[in-house]
């Protein structure tokens, strides 16, 4: 098959498998068997057009021109490419969780569950595959509106406010600061795509930039840039499964993503460097790194600490890309998809802990990794590489990001990435270090709950392994990052 | 200003203003319809006395008049006729749904129509 | 044949609602009404094609040939609208059989279709006139039919909504026909053509002025404009629900045409837009509906009311397009006109479905619903989105064309307004998702079943094609924006 046609098939594949799971609804094997093919399915496709795109190929496919100029349209580049492979890659590990998962809990309306994970993921590798801005925003409102029902999930009333915040807040900044960038770009440049170099043209005047960058960056409000990061927190009412895949890989990266992506093929860094007018983002994102840091210490929630150690995370990737150098946009893409691997790694535990041993609060965990050896393994690799220790793969992004810093002399950023490693380190050491040397308390010692389900541990020990992996093998990572920015 | 012969004009926006005033002054539904009726006449005045040329005749052709005739504009007159139908239907439907309204109600006072605050549902 | 179809428009209605008023039962008068209402899309699409094709049609009613006849004209922008009244009076048509079984006595059933059909016959006949006095006579035919399908409400509030839309509607008809007067007497024509020719010679008095005024707030109260959209919410909630997805769709909308087929082609863009602050007043109301009309709509309880202030703040936004009054602009108004007319049809056919099944709308009594008829609480959601103007249904189309006219314009201030007044919308929508969905049902909704399959089917419709118009739109804003160039160039 052409690529064109698996470029399609990648994101009609799991929306199709929308329909085929409601039909199996009634019957929990078929419905799973269906869900893990496509995953599988969907991801052989991607690997497929991964090869092509190595090869230097863009594939590139328009659906229909919706308005004149305005086309739905996809097109893959190297980075859409590392993004699609790390979501349709991890799909189908989280899969395998969400099995043990759900389950294991008895969660309710599995079926509505696993519908709306295969449509978020259809919408997320059209993100990814966006050939330009409309398609792009297309696809990031249909991921919002098919996370809602996967936030509120649990029904009661704390589900439902915060999916009420996750929807008025990411739908609120898209259509207020998003719609209106784009619809400035269109505007000024009447053009939507993405190219290599940008499309503003040479030399557009500074406060134009420096404004539309402002609407940009907090209009993918997916990207939590504070202060608008509070839905993210709230979202995480819902099942582990969704924190996992959607607030560490699909949801939250979808926002960076696309700040990298509008940064890179509309603005354009040698355009955004030369305006100089972006010292700005430099400033907010070094302070949401340190500030969620320091938010991320004082949660005794396990949950909301992973949930603030992500928005700090987040927000390193949009400082590497502020720095605005090749190697430096090398290291944002790296780190978006090393900390994909090493997050869902960290949920997946949270959730292997609440399956089991129905603990939520990092005060309850003294002693854990006696009983729970594999998950608190996989939770301390994961927290390394959140960290930035070798031999784990958020080593690597750090490091372009450093590389750059100190090529153009941006201290500022150097001194953040230094202070929020130690940060990092406050908050997940204690962690590791009292599950496996503090003594349980009674009440701990006397459950006897052993490991999660069987899948559960599968699937935290493959993200673990993937996160190894990743530092040790970087080679496609690598490859893709460097093609990103044409070297 | 007070040109005589515009004062039709006059004698039009007085009627219309009244007509209106009743309509918005007056809370039984009877009488609004008669504020109503009052508002279309005026409109049906106004394009009456347009048609009416001065020295004009009715706009008959005979054969063998004058050639200097002056005939009357026939139009307003016959667009008029329309209009006077559309409001009589206006005030007959009106008037029907008055009758309804006493029977569901017992009342045709506005505000005792809304006394019991159904509406704020 | 084809010579007549402008003719056949409103003489197959118009037939159709007397045969039915003598017809003894209420479904013989719902096939005859079938009948009529589906033959005119077929119609109004032949003309659209021959338009698209070659230009405007000009028929002489009764051949009497135009200026002194009455002219039946279809251009870009009436052809547009026929087919919308069409392709929604076909669509209510099937929905009303079990509809209006269920709410309308069964003695009144064939007083119902003649009315619908007579409403049908002035509507098209307004969008189809070339003559101004015609179209006072169309729109009281569909005025007055209104007002009693409003009457044929089961809930008594219906009458007294019937009874202030009547004074209402009558004083901004009169309000017309007084304009009509006095550009009568300037020009000695009602021919739309005609009489832009001859206001063109002439220098501009006094009167003409006095005319624009007296036909713009006639027609802004007949379409709704914010402050003058009083009467609207109480004869949405209350008439029966297939009358008010029809009406919701269609009786505003056409308003909207008359009034700019008279700013933009009869005056003229020179006249109604630089000598007088038009486009400032419309804009200003526009924006206090879409913001007024969406925060009142929050706070409604009755779902159908709630919709009814949605289509005020909906309005807001055609009404914006036309303070724009540039091509992209006229497009996005144009647009939205027909976007909203599908998607409001459709939630309010949605919501004929939940009478039919619970026999109520009120928020609180919908809690559970959407488990129990998840159907029809789907294809609320789906239109709810669209009202919303979610990227990849009608409702965003026209918002993207209207911001793009705000930014040629260099109003970048109104785009924010304009994007932070959808954000209301996903408030009120929202409300009803979350009870619909996350609330326990009652007794009534644990029993509810689907809506029945001729409801659903022509819901679904309207649905698909809000869908399928936020895509597809070389239909819609294809013809919009010829539309938009025929009145913006007006007759000259």
């Amino acid at each position: 098959m052409s690529p064109e046609v698996l470029v399609i098939l990648a994101i009609c594949l799991p929306a199709a498998s929308v329909a085929l799971i409601w039909l199996a609804g009634s019957q929990p094997n078929v419905r799973e068997a269906v869900t893990l093919t496509t995953a599988v399915a969907v991801f052989g496709i991607v690997l497929s057009l991964l090869l092509d795109v190595l090869a230097g190929a863009r594939p590139e496919v328009s659906v229909i021109e919706v308005m004149t100029g305005v086309s739905l349209a996809f097109s893959v580049e190297p980075l859409g490419m590392l993004f699609g492979t790390i979501a349709s890659g991890l799909w189908i590990v989280n899969s395998i969780y969400s099995i043990g998962y759900m389950r294991g809990n008895d969660e309710p309306r599995q079926t509505l569950f696993y519908m709306c994970f295969a449509a978020a993921i259809a919408s997320t590798l059209g993100i990814a595959f966006a050939e330009n801005l409309f398609t792009l925003f297309v696809f990031y409102e249909i991921l919002t509106l098919t996370t809602y029902p996967l936030v509120t999930h649990k029904g009661n009333e704390e589900a439902r406010s915060g999916g009420r915040m996750y929807l008025l807040m990411l739908l609120g900044t898209s259509m207020v600061l998003l719609l209106p960038a784009i619809l400035w770009t269109w505007a000024t440049t009447g053009n939507l795509s993405f190219e290599p170099g940008g499309i503003l043209g040479a030399a557009p005047d500074p406060t134009f930039i420096s404004i539309l960058l402002l609407l940009f960056v907090y209009g993918f409000g997916k990207a939590a840039v504070m202060p608008l990061h509070f839905w993210l927190p709230a979202a995480m009412v819902a099942p582990t499964p969704v924190s996992a895949l959607l607030h560490a890989v699909a949801v939250v990266k979808a926002g960076v993503f696309s700040i990298v992506k509008v940064v890179v093929y509309v603005f354009g860094i040698e355009t955004l460097a030369s305006a100089g007018t972006t010292d700005w983002l430099l400033w907010v994102a070094g302070t949401t790194v340190i500030a969620a840091s320091v938010i991320a210490l004082m949660q005794d929630n396990l949950k909301k600490r992973l949930a603030y150690s992500t928005i700090s995370q987040l927000s390193y990737v949009v400082l590497a890309v502020a720095i605005l150098t090749p190697i430096s946009v090398v290291g944002a893409a790296m780190h978006i998809a090393a900390h994909a691997v090493s997050k869902i790694t960290l949920f997946f535990a949270a959730g292997s802990i609440y399956t089991a041993a129905h603990l939520t609060e990092v005060s309850q965990l003294k002693g854990i990794g006696r009983s729970m050896p594999w998950t608190m393994t996989a939770f301390a690799i994961g927290a390394l590489s959140m960290i930035g220790v070798p031999p784990t793969a958020g080593f690597l992004g750090k490091w372009f990001m450093l590389s750059g810093a100190m090529e153009t002399g941006q201290w500022l950023a150097v001194a953040v990435i230094f202070a929020s490693t130690l940060l990092n380190a406050a908050y997940f050491l204690p962690i590791i270090y009292s599950a496996f040397f503090r003594t349980p308390d009674e009440s701990e010692a006397a459950s006897h709950h052993g490991e999660a389900p069987l899948p559960i541990v599968i699937a935290l020990t493959l993200t673990a392994a993937g996160t190894v992996a990743l530092f040790i093998f970087p080679g496609v990572a690598l490859a893709l990052s460097r093609l990103l920015v044409g070297g | 200003m007070f040109d005589a012969g515009l004062f039709n004009y006059w004698f039009v926006v007085a009627l219309m203003m009244t007509g209106l005033y009743v309509v918005m002054s007056r809370k039984n539904l009877v009488k609004k319809v008669i504020g109503l009726n009052l508002f279309q006449v005026s409109v049906i005045m106004f394009y009456v006395s347009m048609g009416k040329i001065e020295g004009g005749t009715a706009p008959i052709v005979v054969e063998g008049a004058a050639e200097d005739v002056v005939y009357s504009n026939p139009v307003p007159h016959v667009l008029m006729l329309t209009a006077i139908v559309v409001g009589v239907a206006t005030t007959a439907l009106a008037l029907a749904l008055v009758v309804r309204i006493n029977e569901a109600y017992g009342t045709i006072e506005e505000d005792e129509l809304f006394a019991d605050g159904e509406d704020d549902q | 044949m084809i010579s007549q179809l402008p003719a056949l428009q409103i003489v197959i209605p118009l037939l159709a609602a007397v045969l039915c008023a003598v017809l003894p039962r209420g479904n013989w008068a719902w096939a005859v009404a079938l009948g009529a209402s589906w033959a005119m899309p077929v119609v109004a699409g032949l003309m659209l094609q021959e338009v698209l094709a070659n230009g405007p049609i000009s028929y002489a009613m009764g051949g009497w040939e135009p200026p002194w006849g009455i002219e039946y004209r279809v251009d870009a922008a009436s052809g547009f609208l026929l087919m919308l009244i069409s392709i929604v009076g076909a669509v209510v048509m099937p929905y009303a059989q079990a509809s209006v079984a269920a709410e309308i006595e069964e003695h009144n059933v064939p007083w119902f279709y003649t009315m619908y059909l007579l409403c049908l016959a002035g509507l098209l006949g307004i969008a189809i006139t070339g003559d101004a006095f015609n179209a006072f006579v169309f729109l009281e035919v569909s005025s007055l039919s209104t007002y009693a399908m409003i009457a044929m409400g089961k809930d008594r509030r219906a009458l007294v909504a019937a009874y202030q839309y009547l004074i209402m509607g009558t004083i901004g008809a009169t309000f017309y026909v007084a304009g009509v007067g006095l550009l009568y007497s300037i020009t000695g024509s009602l021919n739309f053509v005609d009489v832009a020719a001859r206001l063109a010679e002439m220098e501009t008095s006094r009167a003409t002025l006095a005319a624009i005024a007296f036909i713009t707030v006639g027609m802004s109260l007949k379409l709704a404009l914010f402050p003058l959209h009083v009467w609207l919410p109480n004869a949405y909630a209350y008439a029966p629900s297939a009358a008010t997805a029809f009406l919701a769709a269609t009786a505003t909308k056409v308003a909207v045409y008359l009034m700019l087929r008279f700013l933009f082609s009869v005056f003229g863009i020179g006249t109604t837009f630089d000598a007088l602050p038009i486009s400032e007043i419309f804009i200003t109301l526009s924006l206090a509906a879409m913001f007024g009309a969406s925060i009142v709509a929050i706070f409604q309880q009755n779902v159908k009311r709630m919709l009814a202030y949605s289509s005020v703040a909906q309005i807001g936004y055609i009404t914006l397009g036309i303070g724009l009054a540039n091509k992209m602009g006229m497009t996005g108004g144009i647009v939205h006109l027909f976007n909203h007319a599908l998607m409001k049809a459709a939630l309010f056919l949605v919501l004929g479905g939940v009478v039919y099944r619970i026999g109520t709308v009120k928020l609180p009594d919908l809690a559970g619903l959407g488990r129990r008829m998840p159907v029809t609480m789907g294809a609320f959601v789906i239109a709810g989105l669209s009202i919303i103007g979610t990227p990849g249904t009608a409702g965003f189309i026209s918002k993207w064309y209207l911001a793009v006219g705000a930014f040629e314009k260099g109003w970048w201030w109104l785009v924010f307004l304009l994007v932070t007044s959808s954000l209301l919308s996903v408030v009120y929508i929202g409300r009803v998702v979350e009870i619909a969905y996350f609330r326990e049902p009652s007794k009534e909704v644990a029993s509810a079943t689907e809506t029945p399959l001729s409801m659903l089917v022509p819901t679904l419709v309207l649905v698909a094609a809000t869908v399928y118009f936020g895509i597809d739109t070389t239909l819609t804003a294809g013809i919009a924006s010829q539309a938009a160039d025929v009145l913006l160039a007006g007759y000259r």
